[in-house]
């Protein structure tokens, strides 16, 4: 019975949703476009097994990577190479040392004012997080790493800088010792500043680089300064 | 049944959305399909996936189950068309409601949010900079707000630098902390403090202003606190602070305060409002410039005793209103500790 007043209604309402068919995509319908295989792009490099390759050779490949983004920070030429393969070993290392260069010497000295290590270390990446934030915020088009892995590797200057006023402060602590230290840092200063715009300004907007590099500014200015007013105990 | 037909199913209560092979021709109770769809489809989406899945189960349910048994030809087309219908439907919602989960989402965890705070170019940077020094004598017509975030972090971020300077060359030292967290804490927390204080008491005094254009408003009010302190940390004679104090302090207070009574009606109000407002921002500046010799000294001599070793440190003369205020807070502090 209930069939048989189904069928009846269904007989009744079939030009109504004649239609309803069409709706539907059914699979006849063949997917239509281009999928280019890029055929003979494989770089030899990329079916190099890395997998049976000593121990040293991985090490070194690696290092060499670092050191090749070191001189790009030394010679900062238009290259996206800083930008293309990321990565953090090379912030880590300069993160690190400057934050060990700058510890106060005695770290249960009463009166030590100096920066603490975790204090360095956290303005470091705290600030290059803040600034990087901030570029994406104004609209920049660069990926979170790739911004960290520039300003991180932006700091080496400082770190060379901080090398200099070390040794500048073994040979004595006098006028001609802070003019010396002050050139060192402000030069270093000017070079990490324009070493890290050179590389993010590309990626930002070209009516708000000014925006950007205020902070970066404000960044390198308060590390160069800690570099400055560091004496040692 | 043709041979070709779709396989018939046993016609229980599960097997109302069946038929998902056929897209057939007529059917009389779509329209009662389509209430079903109505009826679930007006509670969450979560309840459309768990929809969608269970009728991808019933599908495979259908072709296992498939020439089990044998029913009526012409109603197997009904029941196609009912399948179909309600698929389409299921699947619309689906889509729908996935889309909305995803915005959703993303409202939550992406900047992308913040975006529009962010929107300025450099010269409404500058001239917004300006502006906030300048008070703008017009209470009858509410003043222009600017919701722009940019400005007033940088600002911040700026206050922040620079107060680590000036605790640095006053050889400042924290126990229990370093400079850095307490100059971050400091400037952000009276920045997001005094902003949700007065945002509050806004609301409680009915002006007419928004929590961004707070942040905002006294985000570039900090400028002229910025200029002060970076002029008088590096230069220290006391009647050029207490001129700072009171002509650059003063006007980027008397700004915000103009800014404010023009989108406040009625007299208590705006004198609850701006009194509060402009207390409290001159006060900060008085804190920010004396505070840190006070709080430490008053730390060590409750820690130490009066055995301690002189301080090195650039020797001020207190004034006499603030060194109540202080000391009072450093005993605090102290007390806490």
């Amino acid at each position: 019975m209930a069939a048989a007043e189904g069928g009846g209604a269904g007989a009744a309402a079939g030009p109504l949703f004649a239609g309803l068919a069409d709706v539907s995509i059914s699979e006849d319908i063949p997917v239509e476009g281009e999928i280019s295989v890029p055929v003979g792009s494989h770089s030899p490099d990329e079916d190099y097994s890395t997998l049976d390759e000593p121990v040293k050779d991985t090490i070194m490949r690696d290092l060499k990577a670092v050191g090749k983004k070191f001189v790009h920070v030394m010679y900062p030429k238009k290259s996206s190479a800083l930008l293309r393969d990321w990565d953090l070993w090379g912030p880590l290392v300069l993160c690190v040392s400057l934050a060990l260069m700058l510890q106060g010497g005695s770290a249960d000295s009463k009166e030590d004012g100096g920066p603490q290590f975790a204090e360095v270390f956290v303005i470091i990446w705290f600030g290059a997080v803040v600034i990087t934030l901030n570029s994406k915020l104004l609209g920049g088009t660069i990926s979170f790493f790739q911004s960290l892995c520039v300003l991180g590797y932006c700091v080496l200057p400082l770190t060379v800088a901080m090398l200099v006023c070390r040794l500048v402060l073994l040979a004595g602590s006098g006028t001609v010792s802070f003019i010396v230290r002050l050139i060192v840092v402000m030069a270093m200063f000017g070079w990490s500043t324009l070493a890290s715009t050179a590389f993010l300004a590309d990626s930002q907007p070209p009516n708000r680089k000014a925006l950007v590099v205020y902070p970066i500014f404000l960044f390198y200015f308060v590390i160069s300064w800690m570099i400055l007013t560091f004496t040692p105990q | 049944v043709s041979a070709a037909g779709p396989p018939s199913r046993p016609r229980s209560g599960a097997a109302e959305w069946g038929g998902f092979e056929d897209n057939m021709q007529g059917g009389g109770s779509a329209v009662i399909d389509m209430e079903n769809m109505d009826d679930t489809s007006g509670s969450s989406f979560e309840d459309m996936g768990e929809m969608h899945q269970r009728m991808k189960e019933e599908e495979e349910d259908d072709g296992e189950a498939g020439g089990a048994d044998e029913e009526d030809g012409e109603f197997l087309g009904v029941k196609g068309l009912r399948g179909q219908l309600g698929r389409q439907v299921a699947d619309q919602v689906w889509q729908v409601g996935k889309r909305q989960a995803s915005k959703a989402f993303s409202l939550y965890a992406n900047i992308d949010i913040l975006r529009p705070y962010f929107d300025v170019e450099p010269v409404q940077v500058r001239a917004r900079l300006l502006e906030s020094m300048i008070p703008v004598k017009m209470i009858n017509f509410p003043q222009k707000i600017a919701g722009e975030l940019y400005g007033p972090l940088m600002l911040v971020f700026t206050l922040v630098a620079i107060l680590l300077h000036g605790m640095k060359t006053s050889d400042t030292i924290i126990r229990e902390g370093t400079l850095m967290g307490t100059a971050i804490g400091t400037c952000f927390g009276y920045w997001l403090g005094v902003s949700s204080f007065i945002y509050f008491l806004a609301y409680l005094c009915n002006a007419q202003i928004t929590m961004v254009q707070m942040l905002s408003l006294l985000g570039y009010g900090l400028f002229g606190h910025c200029i002060t302190l970076f002029v008088t940390y590096n230069i220290h004679f006391h009647s050029l602070f207490y001129i700072f104090w009171l002509v650059v302090g003063g006007l980027s207070t008397l700004r915000m305060v103009a800014v404010l009574v023009s989108r406040t009606v009625g007299h208590t109000q705006r004198l609850i409002l701006c009194g509060t407002l402009a207390a409290l921002h001159m006060l900060f500046l008085l804190y920010l410039h004396f505070a840190y010799h006070k709080v430490v000294e008053g730390i060590l001599d409750t820690l130490e005793g009066p055995n301690m070793p002189p301080f090195q440190r650039v020797a001020r003369d207190i004034p006499v209103v603030p060194n109540a205020v202080l000391n009072t807070t450093a005993k605090a502090i102290a007390l806490t500790l």
